[in-house]
């Protein structure tokens, strides 16, 4: 049996899986999808036709060199290893160096860089937190084992189970999750703005500021919320998408995070973005210690320039700024708007998979690799940025994506 | 490897009491030896030869560090080299991995320490670690809000508390023991703080006291090569000078050497207000010196920083102050940590008392026992070395700066900066910034230049023997001639020439993990990474060496 295996989907990054042959116990349903037998891309391929390695990472080169200002994208479901190597061939090249948080978690880093976070590890979850709040996510679809692991029913140092923590859980929809709640609040649609907003003017004792009626929520009720945050010893905030994908963006984010700094003068508070892939946070740390920024970065002067909206992929691929793509285990023809995809198609795309997707269908180069965190080792980080290393649990005769980097950085300062 | 001689150069290395003589020094295979057929020879005539410097203390390298980066794109923006033959180059205070290791031996230091490393977030430090490169490198990590280290204080058991230590900093792949504000940090997790270091941290039976002395008498049985470094309670407050002196008595207790207190400026503020606040450099210095402890300096510079550290409190008041952004982090049940940009302004009292108490550490205090440091970013830029030694050097410098930077006069009614004539000698700043830091350390081959010391050399332009004035000691200090780096010539003329790979120094004590077995079990119930995953291993580090004790 192999021990502590970490399961490599989702930002949860679980590390208790046990193996016995190709049963993993304590995968959650979505993690053992992930971890059953999938189609592979069998060999590496040139415009469809069956090539070997070499030739493939030649081909490869060739483009990217070729290239005026290449896009090389993806990166959250590889390891850091694999990512650091991909910055430096970024940079090298002059081309942009994007991942996948510009389309989804973008807002929380911009919010990030005008207010600061206040967070913690899950750990504060399992061991502390007695008012705990999912606000616009829902981790029992998207993140099943969070809710036993780290937040709901967690046995952790002050807080030892499910009744020693009051849940709340905000959302536009009755959602699985909010079965789990002690207190559901059923908003509309892009108002969580004017409610973090609201719930500010409250806990800053400004009550008298809040209309009747805010988002779908009574005042009353709004005071109700208020006086639970409150009420916390230590209070968890965890927000997804359904704050950084609706009316406002980086707005909403800025809110949520001044009403936690606010409630950090009343009592002890933190925020925790539920960040989905398993190493999306990777993909931004690894860039932001090698040239000093999370996403969307240009290197087409020689150094690092970084401008949102800009260098992001799907804006870059608009503007047709991109000659050709490197898309490196991510799948942004099933992801993409319309017209990036569009941009895609026209220019040369190399991706760098184990399996095959709609993005495969349109690459002139394909070099399969080997799965991470199953045949493949290296460092990933956790939602909350714990650094965690996925093992390699069986053989295989893919190689890695570090040792396809390594051979591409090589033949690009060659 | 190639061999090199430098020859004529005048050398200043107190470990072996050379103060400027001529002499050659001949280098072969990444060390100092006696005598060989060099490859290549560097004539140093008219020029000073030293040891490369070393920064004991310097937040280059983990969690905290990239969340500031990530933080300040406004501060990352600033652009030092572009990619070339070499990697490009960014940063303002704040540097990404490639400038840290250029910028460093750009001004002649090959070693820095990062201070302040959650064992949980071991693997990212090391992933910074082996991203910088040229110099040598080692993290420590930190002990003084860990559950298990209050179990073991509140039970003064000196025996669990090494074995606890042992196994965390082989987790670690750690250099040391590092307690932050102990106790105050796991005050924090209620919104409280710790005030002094005699009171209970909330839940546990022990005190920052105990923590502080079974971590010391643990370092010395362990025999560790680099004794407890201490951010101490109170820190950045007006009356934290009094904490520090019951630190030190603390330490004068155990009656053998056993404490570093790090950024000691940030540590010496007199009154009980920011009104009254003053320095209490010049009671502390006296101490420092009759006392069997270690100091470095935390000196501020003027301008804008970053601060960061694992005073979560600490970080909070100054959110609180300085109403700007705040990162804040807390660490499963072991530390905890806090981000806020700030600016230090000449103008301001506070400030000018800040800058003028960090001078008065470096011109009071013996140099066999202060270290210059900025604790970077905190204090500022490690780039102003060069400046701060100037300062230390010249009178009419630190004249010339207050006079043209308009530091507030309240410095004159405050502090005894403007009453010390004392001139820092080559030697002295020799001894502050490579002898006195690899002793503290307990790298017997760094900070010399004795037969068999690792070949790290810095070679500055000018005569040591005959002190230009501070203007070209300044220029000289920031654009050394040479710097070599495990015998490789990777500076010239202040410009990067080559680049290579630098040691990651870590601590083998004598584990005993066994004695404290159930108690790991247990506190691994609280934890979110299985036992098995928490940690670092040697071989995923690119170039590790151990120091086995
Ligand atoms: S919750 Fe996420 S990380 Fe955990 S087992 Fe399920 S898919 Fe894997
Ligand atoms: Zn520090």
């Amino acid at each position: 049996m192999i021990k502590d295996v970490v399961c490599t989907f989702c930002g949860n990054a679980c590390d208790d899986i046990e193996f016995e042959g190709d049963y993993g116990r304590n995968l959650c349903p979505v993690g053992e999808a992930k971890f059953a037998r999938k189609e592979r891309i069998k060999t590496p391929m040139i415009n469809g036709k069956e090539v070997s390695y070499d030739e493939a990472i030649e081909k490869a080169a060739e483009i990217l060199k070729s290239s005026k200002r290449p896009l090389l994208y993806g990166w959250s479901s590889t390891v850091n290893e694999a990512i650091r190597l991909g910055v430096i061939i970024a940079e090298k090249l002059g081309g942009i160096y994007d991942q996948c948080s510009s389309v989804c978690h973008a807002p929380t880093t911009l919010a990030m860089i005008e207010q600061g976070i206040v967070g913690g590890t899950l750990g504060q979850a399992k061991n502390r937190a007695d008012v705990v709040v999912f606000w616009g996510c829902n981790p029992v679809e998207a993140h099943p084992r969070h809710p036993t692991r780290y937040s709901v029913m967690a046995r952790g140092f002050l807080t030892r189970g499910r009744s020693d923590r009051r849940v709340i859980v905000v959302d536009v929809r009755k959602t699985p999750t909010a079965y789990l709640a002690t207190d559901f609040y059923m908003i509309k649609p892009n108002s969580d703005f004017a409610i973090f907003t609201a719930l500010r003017s409250i806990v800053n004792g400004h009550e008298e500021a809040v209309p009747d009626r805010v988002g779908g929520l009574k005042k009353e009720e709004l005071i109700e919320l208020a006086k639970t945050l409150e009420s916390a010893k230590y209070g968890l905030v965890f927000f997804g998408l359904g704050v950084t994908h609706t009316r406002g963006h980086e707005r909403n984010v800025e809110a949520v995070i001044k009403l936690v700094q606010d409630l950090n003068k009343k009592t002890r508070y933190i925020l925790q973005p539920m960040r989905g892939h398993f190493n999306v946070v990777g993909s931004g740390e690894v860039p932001a210690w090698e040239v000093g920024f999370e996403y969307a970065i240009d290197f087409s002067r020689g150094y690092a320039r970084f401008s949102p909206g800009e260098f992001t992929a799907v804006e870059a691929l608009i503007r047709g700024d991109c000659d050709a793509a490197m898309i490196v285990a991510s799948d942004p023809v099933a992801h993409f708007p319309k017209k990036a995809v569009e941009r895609l198609k026209k220019i040369p795309v190399i991706q760098i998979d184990p399996h095959p997707n709609l993005t495969t269908k349109i690459a002139d180069v394909v070099i399969p690799t080997a799965i991470v965190g199953i045949e493949a080792e290296g460092t990933i980080y956790r939602m909350d940025g714990v650094p965690l290393r996925v093992k390699k649990i069986k053989d295989t005769n893919y190689p890695t994506d570090v040792e396809i980097m390594e051979k591409l950085l090589e033949k690009i300062v060659r | 490897m190639t061999s090199i001689l430098i020859k004529n150069g005048i050398v200043v290395d107190p470990e072996q009491n050379i103060n400027g003589e001529k002499m050659d020094i001949y280098i072969k295979d990444g060390k100092i030896v006696d005598e060989c057929k060099a490859d290549k020879v560097i004539d140093a005539n008219g020029m000073t030869v030293v040891a490369g410097g070393i920064d004991i203390h310097a937040h280059i390298a983990g969690p905290k560090v990239n969340a500031g980066r990530a933080m300040r794109p406004e501060d990352m923006k600033h652009v030092r080299m572009k990619s070339g033959k070499f990697r490009c180059a960014m940063g303002g205070v704040l540097l990404t991995c490639p400038s840290i290791g250029y910028e460093y031996a750009r001004m002649g230091y090959t070693t820095a320490i990062e201070p302040a490393t959650p064992t949980l977030y071991a693997i990212h430090t090391h992933e910074e670690l082996d991203s910088i490169p040229i110099i040598d490198k080692a993290a420590l990590p930190l002990f003084g809000n860990w559950h298990l280290t209050f179990k073991f204080a509140a039970e003064k058991d000196v025996e669990k508390m090494k074995s606890f230590v042992a196994w965390a900093i082989e987790r670690a792949k750690g250099y040391g023991i590092k307690v932050v504000n102990p106790g105050g940090v796991e005050a924090w997790m209620y919104g409280k703080n710790v005030h002094s270091l005699n009171e209970c941290i909330p839940g546990f039976e022990a005190t920052p006291a105990e923590v502080l002395t079974t971590l010391m008498k643990a370092s010395i049985e362990l025999n560790l090569p680099h004794k407890v470094h201490v951010h101490c309670n109170n820190l950045g407050v007006p009356g934290s000078a009094e904490t520090t002196a019951e630190t030190i008595e603390l330490a004068k207790k155990i009656g053998e050497y056993c404490l570093h207190i790090t950024h000691i400026q940030f540590n010496s503020y007199t009154g009980d207000t920011w009104k009254n606040m003053g320095s209490g450099a010049e009671e502390l210095a006296k101490l420092i010196n009759d006392n069997p402890v270690t100091v470095d300096m935390g000196q501020v510079i003027f301008g804008h920083t970053t601060t960061m550290t694992a005073d979560g409190p600490f970080e909070f008041a100054l959110f609180k102050l300085a109403k700007s952004k705040w990162i804040n982090k807390d660490v499963e049940i072991e530390t905890g940590g806090g981000i806020v940009p700030i600016t230090y302004r000449a103008k301001s009292a506070v400030n000018a008392v800040q800058w003028a108490t960090g001078l008065e550490f470096g011109l009071l205090v013996d140099p066999d026992k202060i270290v210059i440091s900025t604790d970077f970013p905190n204090g500022g830029p490690f780039t102003s070395y060069p400046y701060i030694i100037t300062l230390l050097m010249s009178k009419k410098f630190r004249e010339k700066e207050i006079e043209e930077k308009g530091v507030n006069n309240y410095i004159e009614k405050a502090t005894s900066l403007l009453s010390i004539e004392t001139e820092r000698t080559f030697y002295d700043i020799v001894k502050m910034t490579r002898t006195t830091p690899a002793r503290i350390l307990g790298l017997k081959n760094k900070g010399n230049l004795k037969v068999g010391a690792d070949a790290d050399v810095a070679i500055y332009p000018f005569n040591c023997n005959d002190m230009p004035d501070y203007e070209r000691i300044l220029k000289a200090l920031e654009n050394p001639a040479y710097t070599i780096k495990d015998g490789e010539i990777v500076v010239k003329d202040g410009e990067i020439v080559s680049e290579n790979w630098g040691k990651t120094f870590w601590v083998k004590a004598k584990e005993q993990s066994e004695v404290i077995e159930e108690e790991l079990e247990s506190v691994f119930k609280y934890y979110t990474v299985s036992r098995g995953n928490y940690g670092v291993r040697e071989e995923w580090i690119r170039r590790a060496e151990a120091i086995r004790v």
